[in-house]
């Protein structure tokens, strides 16, 4: 089960690649072929399962395109 | 978009409050959306954005007050730090920021800076070092540095008729009005984190009255940089904090006591 979750506001992205530059699993990747209100490729996640909800993409967004969750430390129910 | 959040996660990352949801028309991957988006936060987690009031500057930045969900002013090209004299002065209950580019701080503005800070006023300013002029298509900036090319030093920055890039930090350090200044920068995630403590520190510094506070804060510009938002941290990392080095320049024990509290 994912450690952590983040929802995309894609209309804000403007593709620059700074969070798929420092998220530690490389699951960051702009859209091919695909462009959002603004023009630009939006960011996109590859690999939803891996996301440790450490806010990294967050933190460097100059956008504030990511919302980022968590799962809580003590009720962690491994599936 | 309704997206299902599954009930043991928790919200670590949220829209701030202080940001309007107009979106900015910076160049893709300029710093200065890291910064506004610091100070945005900054300003939630103290609880003092219905009494806040910042002041933009001439420069990228110069439709902040879209931006920011709060009263804004616009100042002439760097008279930003006269601008927050008046209002901090007038009204001592608000919280007053100008936020300045180095063309606008460091050129036109250098002397509405240096006796607002030598006055000690009691306002806080966030200085974007970008070592560069981005609105106007990448000229030269007092802070550009030596053998930096810009369109008006295509060769580079020669040094003996350019002189040097100046380091405000350190200078208005020397001033006795002067509380709290700091350099700090927004080129990877660990120095973004620092920067929002020293900007949380410098409003916690006007909030308790001890005088001015300053936070520089080394940015990029890529676009007149010519490089991509990513190599241009890069550069910025490489180049700029060399010249340009990271740190406190002055911190008053008053405002070491209120850091130390926290
Ligand atoms: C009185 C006056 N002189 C010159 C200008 C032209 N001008 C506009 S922005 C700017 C420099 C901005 O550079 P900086 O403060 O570094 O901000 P940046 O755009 O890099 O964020 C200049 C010289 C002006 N608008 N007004
Ligand atoms: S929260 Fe962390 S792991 Fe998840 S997408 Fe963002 S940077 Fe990657
Ligand atoms: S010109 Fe430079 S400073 Fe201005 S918005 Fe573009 S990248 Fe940012």
């Amino acid at each position: 089960m994912a450690r952590g979750m983040v929802i995309i506001d894609e209309d804000r992205c403007k593709g620059c690649g700074l969070c798929i530059s420092v998220c530690p699993v490389h699951i960051l990747k702009l859209a091919e072929g695909r462009f959002n209100a603004q023009g630009y490729p939006p960011v996109e996640v590859t690999d939803p399962e891996a996301c440790t909800g450490c806010a990294m993409c967050a933190t460097i967004c100059p956008d504030v395109v990511f919302t980022v969750y968590r799962r809580k430390r003590r009720s962690a129910a491994r599936a | 978009m309704a997206v299902e959040i599954p009930e043991d996660m928790e919200l670590v990352y949220s829209y701030p409050e202080s940001l309007t949801k107009v979106r900015t028309h910076y160049c893709p991957g300029c710093t200065h959306g890291v910064v506004h988006r610091l100070i945005a936060e900054v300003l939630d987690e103290l609880g003092v954005r219905e009494r806040t009031i910042g002041i933009a500057p001439v420069g990228c930045s110069v439709l902040a007050y879209y931006y920011f969900n709060m009263d804004f002013a616009e100042a002439a090209h760097g008279r930003a730090p006269a601008m927050a004299t008046g209002i901090k002065r007038v009204s001592p209950d608000k919280v007053v920021f100008t936020y300045q580019g180095d063309g606008d701080l460091a050129a036109i503005g250098t002397a509405e800076i240096i006796h607002a800070a030598n006055r000690g006023e009691l306002f806080t300013t966030i200085f974007v070092n970008n070592a560069i002029y981005g609105m106007t298509g990448g000229q030269m900036a007092p802070t550009t540095l030596p053998g930096q090319v810009t369109t008006s030093s295509p060769t580079g920055r020669n040094v003996q008729t350019a002189g040097w890039p100046i380091r405000m930090a350190e200078l208005l350090a020397e001033l006795p009005g002067v509380a709290y200044v700091t350099r700090q920068s927004v080129l990877d995630v660990p120095a973004i984190r620092k920067a929002k403590k020293a900007i949380k520190l410098a409003f916690q510094t006007q909030l308790a009255g001890l005088g001015f506070s300053m936070v520089e804060i080394l940015s990029t510009c890529n676009t007149n940089w010519h490089m991509t938002p990513v190599e241009a941290l890069e550069w910025a990392k490489e180049h700029m904090v060399d010249y340009f080095p990271l740190g406190d320049t002055k911190m008053t024990d008053a405002v070491r006591a209120l850091k130390e509290g926290k």
